[in-house]
């Protein structure tokens, strides 16, 4: 559908898209992550709905120009919901040479491509490896290539101001911005106003950047490169007020929550790790909750303090990704065996071992429930998308404080770094996690048990008359003195089994969404969710039998799985890695599910997870 | 394990009596007969009172070893955690309840080997905590392996060979990390052991207090060469603050400086007593402090005592304060606006 846009001068068409996806691709000098962040901001307040996808290489500054150092990011957008940042891109902007090589293959067949031309050297061509310049030699025709001097329309736009000619190069991704905020009717305000704030002690990079994207914008409306201009209308999302949140931001606010909904104070003790860092730097911002963050010599000693922390009464947090995971877990048992509330973070990324940093994965599922010596089982829970992050954070709470355990939130990079619009809860829809201390010195020991849960009493020091001893010996059943009676061992190992188990009785049943019963069940966990759900609701549309559950709770189970699982056919569980959840679920359930295992250190994509169900379903 | 007959805490406000025996378990301590812990035990046990902390105040959190057995038989809130990470907890501990005070029990394995690395950054942060390290120059729990302070050619069960290590001088380590606290004692010097804890005790931030313990199963009479009673006043000085470093049965020996390195002199011969250094644990700068904590027997007679004391403000104080500041200037955080914060849109009903 189009019509004719009455405020610009020449005749422009506009068509009314459901959704596009596009993707900003430059050096990674180059300002990608903040032109794609601006980008999805406006898009937010416009009530598209909206998943993004940055992808930047480990390398701070890879050599400038080459195919290294590419940074990208993704975003879909649209008027329905939806729940991935997109398969493949209808609109690629491409800061130079290696930009385009590196992503040109993933567009669509006749998708746009925007490129500063000025960055088309033979330099740049030769760092890229190409042998010719793509924009002449024909190579791209089964693209829509708008080739715009982007570097020297920036310049020119920035004329007269007081700045060095590398300064003024570094705003030239504003004006890729401003083609894009035209290209897609989005407002320049949220920007404008971000840039106010972000230079306030620099007027003259506001005055820059303003002037790079305005003349970005104009560039757009003026010249008739473009013969379309594309409106994506707002989707319509649940009532609500809404902002658009990472996985890492809303993970930060979740534990913030936890803690004024437990009325304790939040302590926070990490080491550095991508893709973890940004939780405690986002916590560290929030002093005046009382909150205090604590950068640890390493992971041990983060979870160490964490659970010090805990011992006192304090909710004693620590997160890391897989390497410091590893490094954590005699002190992940230590709380077991404890039985203090404790929550570890693991924002998951590729390995093994170093891996790929930057890149995601969800193959440290075993490591959450089997990554520790002697019989230590810990609950693990997992969001789905970067908005749930925030609840499963309080969850992951609710059950430390409510079942005196340690608790294992799972994140991954894909999370972490994605974000989506999320309706910002009232606080009365919250859970209540208060818990007082245990100060009763009638019928207390260190090891009597809540008939209900099997927690033991949280008695913190300060509280008189409860002196006592714990740590990582075994202990007598009830009194809590060092024991090294067989039967007690034995008696011990069953309850702290026995404990974890009962959570399933404290935790909502699995989801089904589509048939409770029929030809197939795809069931997933984590942050393949999106692709996953879009991928079966496309499936359903074309009137397949075809079901999909996702696992927030990985142990235990929610009680219901067995009976989910066994009501297919048969049952897909897709996931980034080489097949952990299915192995549980194999186990557990002596089903037969099959996997689905791509391990790129990238997420599913919708067509992929589409493909292996119709393969199943016997359409190809 | 709790002791149920004993008194509960003294209201606030009044003064808390309590004696050594309110600090003595239900549980039997079970080291080896003769074991040096048994003192150290005995002599924390007595210095605990006065402190002028109620019994549920004091946290004893240890490591793996026979050291690490220590929290058991205090009868205040212990927590025996694992090898070599004592410190982290404690950090935790005292970061979150500022109001605690909080020791640290450790062996020269846990300490200096596997938890090197926390005993580094607990120090040179400050953290309010009062280290023990009972330093029996093996690893004893678990029979008797060479330790990173073990004697260099020491046979051991794993240096039948005889050991290749250069040992390391906790002191040394302590004091390159920034503790603003560092002293020595001896499991056989009753009263300077008790002094010696008193002193920690009362020391705000990071403290650090080497015990010279004997294990008599696995490396019996370690430290017997100079802290025998007929030979310890010739072959250890006992620093006192503001004293000159004097020595010797007959108190006629004396350490100087001579260029840039210590020597021990004889007084008379036109030596006096204003040649030899004078003692200045308060010092700053910690270049004597670092010769005190390195020179050693046969060289040089082992100094005990406190070696440094200066104050630093603590890492709880610093993080309360920081916390303090942040209410003070933008008034006690509302969730509600941290929940909104951002760029927010609204979808009408
Ligand atoms: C992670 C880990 N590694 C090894 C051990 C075994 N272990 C227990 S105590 C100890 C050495 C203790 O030596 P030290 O710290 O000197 O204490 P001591 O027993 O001499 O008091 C070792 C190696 C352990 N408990 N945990
Ligand atoms: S082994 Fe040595 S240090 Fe351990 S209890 Fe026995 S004597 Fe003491
Ligand atoms: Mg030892």
């Amino acid at each position: 559908m189009s019509t004719t846009d009455p405020t610009t001068e020449h005749e422009v068409e506009i068509q009314e898209l459901d959704r596009v996806t596009v993707r900003f691709a430059g050096d990674s000098g180059d300002g990608m992550q903040v032109t794609g962040s601006q980008f999805s901001q406006s898009t937010a307040v416009f009530g598209n709905d909206l998943s993004t996808l940055p992808d930047y290489p480990a390398e701070i500054r890879a050599p400038a120009g080459s195919l290294t150092g590419v940074s990208g990011f993704q975003i879909s957008f649209s008027s329905s919901p939806i729940y991935t940042p997109g398969d493949a891109p209808d609109v690629l902007v491409a800061m130079n040479p290696a930009a385009l090589k590196r992503n040109i293959g993933d567009l669509v067949a006749g998708g746009a491509v925007i490129v500063n031309g000025d960055a088309f050297t033979p330099n740049n061509l030769a760092k890229a490896g190409y042998a010719n310049n793509p924009l002449t030699d024909g190579s791209l025709k089964g693209y829509n290539v708008h080739e715009i001097p982007i570097t020297t329309l920036n310049a020119r736009a920035l004329e007269g101001l007081d700045m060095t000619p590398k300064q003024v190069d570094l705003t030239k991704n504003f004006f890729a911005l401003g083609v894009m905020f035209w290209l897609f009717e989005r407002s320049m305000e949220p920007t404008l106003e971000w840039l106010e704030e972000k230079y306030a002690k620099r007027p003259v990079f506001i005055e820059a950047n303003k002037r790079a994207l305005m003349a970005g914008y104009a560039f757009g409306e003026t010249t008739e490169i473009f013969h379309t201009h594309y409106r994506v209308a707002p989707a319509k999302l649940a009532p609500g007020t809404y902002r658009n949140i990472t996985g890492n931001e809303a993970t930060a606010l979740g534990f913030l929550t936890a803690s004024q909904l437990a009325e304790r104070n939040l302590f926070y003790s990490s080491y550095p790790i991508t893709p973890a860092s940004e939780i405690l730097q986002q916590l560290a911002e929030y002093k005046n909750f009382g909150v205090k963050t604590l950068q640890a010599e390493d992971e041990i000693a983060a979870i160490g303090a964490a659970i010090g922390a805990s011992y006192g009464g304090g909710l004693g947090l620590t997160g890391t990704s897989g390497p410091g995971m590893a490094l954590k877990s005699e002190m992940v048992g230590l709380a077991v065996i404890t039985e203090i509330p404790l929550v570890i973070v693991n924002v998951q990324r590729a390995g093994p071992s170093t891996g790929m940093p930057t890149k995601t994965e969800q193959a440290d599922l075993f490591q959450a429930v089997f990554g520790r010596n002697g019989d230590a089982p810990v609950p693990v829970v997992a969001p789905a998308s970067p908005g749930e992050c925030f609840a499963y954070a309080i969850e992951a709470w609710r059950l430390a404080i409510r079942h005196m355990t340690p608790v294992v939130y799972l994140s991954d990079a894909f999370l972490a770094t994605g974000s989506e619009p999320w309706r910002i809860p009232e606080l009365d829809e919250l859970p209540d996690l208060r818990a007082p201390d245990h100060t009763e010195l009638e019928g207390w020991h260190p090891y009597v048990r809540d008939p209900e849960t099997l927690a033991r009493p949280w008695v913190v020091p300060g509280t008189p008359g409860l002196e006592h001893r714990i740590g990582g010996l075994e202990k007598l059943d009830v009194l809590g003195t060092v024991s090294y009676d067989p039967d007690n061992h034995h008696r011990m190992s069953l309850l702290r089994a026995e404990k974890i188990a009962r959570i399933a009785n404290d935790i909502p049943p699995l989801e089904v969404f589509g048939p409770p019963e029929g030809e197939l069940l795809i069931l997933g966990w984590g942050s393949s969710f999106g692709a996953i759900r879009s991928a079966v609701e496309r499936l359903q549309a074309r009137g397949k039998s075809v079901a999909h559950a996702h696992l927030r709770h990985l142990n235990p189970f929610p009680s219901n799985t067995g009976d989910v699982v066994r009501a297919y056919r048969q049952v897909l569980v897709p996931e980034v890695n080489m097949g952990q959840l299915l192995f549980l679920i194999r186990g557990t359930y002596l089903v037969d599910a099959m996997g689905f295992n791509l391990v790129r250190g990238k997420p599913f994509q919708i067509s992929e997870i589409q493909m292996k169900a119709e393969q199943l379903l016997g359409d190809l | 394990m709790t002791d149920q007959q004993t008194p509960a805490a003294a209201p606030a406000g009044e003064p808390i009596l309590l004696t050594k025996k309110d600090f003595v378990s239900d549980v039997d301590p079970r080291w080896c007969p003769g074991c040096g812990d048994y003192s150290i035990l005995a002599q924390a046990q007595k210095a605990m009172p006065d402190f002028g902390y109620r019994r549920e105040d004091i946290v004893f959190i240890s490591g793996i070893g026979c050291s690490g057995r220590f929290p058991y038989y205090m009868n205040t809130y212990g927590f025996h955690s694992i090898h070599g990470r004592a410190p982290t907890l404690a950090t935790g501990l005292k970061a979150s309840r500022p109001e605690l005070m909080v020791w640290v029990i450790t062996g020269d394995g846990d300490a200096l080997s596997i938890g090197g690395n926390h005993i580094l950054h607990s120090m040179r942060k400050n953290v309010d905590i009062k280290v023990v390290m009972f330093n029996n120059r093996i690893y004893g729990l678990t029979k008797g392996q060479v330790s990173p302070t073990s004697d260099f050619g020491q046979k051991t069960k794993t240096t039948p060979g005889g050991s290749v290590n250069y040992p390391i001088h906790p002191l040394v380590v302590a004091l390159a990390a920034e503790a603003s606290f560092v002293a020595r004692s001896v499991d056989t010097f009753p009263d300077h052991l008790q002094e010696t804890i008193s002193r920690a005790g009362h020391h705000k931030g990071s403290t650090f207090v080497e015990v010279l313990q004997n294990c008599n199963i696995f490396n019996d009479g370690a430290h017997r060469e100079f802290t025998d009673k007929e030979v310890r006043d010739d072959r250890m000085i006992f620093l006192r603050h503001g004293e000159p470093m004097i020595f010797g049965k007959d108190r006629d020996r004396g350490i100087r400086l001579n260029g840039v390195r210590p020597e021990v002199v004889r007084l008379g011969d036109g030596i006096t007593e204003e040649d030899l250094l004078v003692h200045d644990e308060t010092s700053e700068d910690p270049t004597i402090h670092f010769m005190l904590g390195r020179i050693y027997w046969p060289e040089f007679p082992v100094p005990v005592g406190v070696i440094r004391n200066v104050s630093r403000t603590t890492h709880d104080a610093l993080l309360q304060g920081q916390v303090d500041e942040a209410i003070r200037r933008e008034g006690r955080g509302d969730l509600r606006t941290a929940l909104g914060g951002g760029e927010t849109w609204t979808v009408g009903g």
